[in-house]
């Protein structure tokens, strides 16, 4: 039965005008702040759901070597190609230096050769990148839970920030962060070999961050430092990494 | 006459007097002539149907900002560049992108919130429709109507698109319970966990998860399958209401009041 009141012109009109109508006015929702304020939060109600549905030691999938991506790719800054950097790479990273600071009741200054002699874990783990590939590869580094003991963390910090050498222009590096759930799993480490190699330089040479329950933009490459903060409002943009602070990616990247 | 109730307990029993108010079938709209204006549609459905429509276009907008981040898939547990893709597309424009420029953080901002209302109204939609027995009353399929020649009988009216007249509009056909089934039980919870399934958190919480879908980039290229088959529904469903009669329907949908189609001439 056709309806005198609505034809179907004035229907199919009708509705590909309410899509367009739809279009526009959600993208002038989300520039409106307190709107966006809302739908940022949604980001915690997943933090909350996933840790309440997640055991605290819960480990990402393992994999067997045979299982890994025949080629790793890398993503982000491929090549940090600072002075610095360059010189430091130039002597195979023999002058670099983790620098563990912040709320600790010793500060450290690490070699590569120190993290080298400590107790290393081996993991073939899938890395999710926020765009949508996966590539699954064999870690090996240093747990951070044993720097964070030969540190002597403050049980007041709460988070870890991870500095990085990588100028993202301007002067500003990379920056992340991560909380003391995640610092202390079992599978969070400081790597510096991928597939049994030392890191490429487009993996993060010489060491990253494996934060196996986050998706890629989490794992900082090219690490220079990890401050002990109890809060992320005072660093940098205030939102806990470079990423967070400059496009409104989520701090909780479990999602 | 209404079918006789299946739930024993009293608690349920209570919400589904309260919900006959609404329910699609009435005695007395049964008894309706053709012509009569009856209730059809709940509050519940309508709410729901108006909602979960506003949910999955935000959805497909900003899933399809999300996918131009990295517009291959792939099958299996890993894939990336140098991977073998089975579908490699350019990315969408702006017409069909939520935002319109190209914004990845702000499409998972709306995905990512929008898929959490759009998650727990099903849920709270499926537990209510069982209540209120809009399932088992009006969606489940009754005794005999899956006998081929009845599914055949439908499928040759519904081709010759000869909609149910009178009191038997009222009532879905076959082929609309068998679409309604396939996507409130299939296609839509398909799609939901097939997104936790793209999760590494939830990767940790529920190892299973992946499994069911055979890897993470798997669950990703049936998560955008799902979404062109949810489109597909979309379409099959605007013009079955533009040649049912779009006033009559939109009209069910938003008042929940709807005019019984009179005989056909013969």
């Amino acid at each position: 039965m056709n309806s005198p009141i609505v034809s179907r012109r004035s229907l199919i009109t009708g509705l590909t005008a309410s899509a367009a109508g739809l279009l526009s006015g959600c993208d002038s929702l989300a520039r409106d702040e307190r709107f966006r304020k809302v739908l940022f939060s949604a980001e915690n109600m997943h933090k909350w759901l996933q840790r309440s549905l997640q055991d605290r030691q819960a480990l990402a999938r393992e994999f067997r070597p045979d299982q890994r991506s025949r080629f790793f790719r890398g993503n982000g800054t491929l090549n940090p190609n600072t002075e610095a950097y360059k010189a430091l790479w130039r002597s195979d990273f023999l002058d670099w230096r983790l620098r563990v600071g912040g709320m600790v009741a010793r500060p450290l200054s690490i070699s590569l050769a120190q993290l080298h002699a400590m107790p290393h874990r081996v993991q073939t783990t899938r890395h999710d990148c926020v765009e949508g590939w996966s590539a699954i590869g064999t870690w090996r580094g240093v747990p951070l839970k044993a720097v964070l003991d030969a540190a002597q963390l403050s049980t007041r910090a709460k988070y870890l920030v991870f500095h990085c050498m990588d100028d993202m222009g301007g002067g500003a590096t990379y920056y992340e962060s991560i909380d003391m759930v995640d610092a202390l799993h079992p599978q969070t480490i400081l790597a510096f070999a991928l597939n049994e190699k030392p890191l490429h330089v487009r993996n993060g040479a010489p060491l990253r961050l494996r934060v196996e329950r986050h998706l890629g933009y989490k794992h900082a490459k090219y690490l220079s430092g990890i401050e002990a903060v109890a809060d992320l409002s005072t660093i940098r943009g205030g939102k806990g990494g470079f990423w967070e602070d400059v496009a409104g990616y989520e701090w909780y990247a479990g999602i | 006459m209404r079918p006789m109730r299946l739930d024993a307990r009293g608690w349920m029993e209570d919400h589904a007097a309260m919900a006959q108010e609404g329910d699609i079938v009435t005695a007395e709209a049964e008894a309706a002539a053709p012509g009569a204006l009856v209730k059809r549609h709940r509050l519940s459905t309508r709410l729901w149907h108006w909602l979960n429509a506003l949910c999955l276009y935000v959805l497909f907008a900003s899933g399809l900002g999300i996918f131009n981040a990295h517009p291959r898939l792939y099958w299996g547990q890993y894939g990336a560049n140098f991977d073998h893709a089975w579908l490699e597309l350019n990315r969408f424009g702006a017409l069909w992108t939520l935002p319109a420029s190209y914004d990845l953080a702000l499409s998972r901002r709306w995905h990512l919130s929008i898929a959490l209302i759009f998650a727990f109204a099903l849920l709270a939609y499926m537990l209510w429709s069982l209540v209120n027995r809009h399932i088992g009353r009006d969606i489940a399929f009754r005794r005999g109507e899956l006998k081929p020649a009845h599914v055949w009988h439908d499928i040759r009216e519904h081709a010759r698109l000869r909609f149910p007249t009178a009191a038997a509009a009222l009532r879905y056909n076959v082929l609309q319970k068998a679409s309604y089934i396939g996507v409130i039980f299939v296609l839509l919870p398909v799609m939901i966990f097939t997104g936790l399934a793209m999760s590494p958190g939830m990767n940790a919480a529920w190892p299973w998860l992946i499994d069911l879908f055979g890897g993470r980039q798997s669950a990703r290229s049936i998560h955008f399958i799902a979404a062109w088959l949810l489109v597909a529904f979309f379409v099959v469903h605007i013009l079955m209401v533009l040649l049912a009669g779009p006033f009559n329907e939109l009209r069910s949908m938003i008042t929940g009041r709807y005019r019984l189609p009179r005989e056909r001439k013969p």
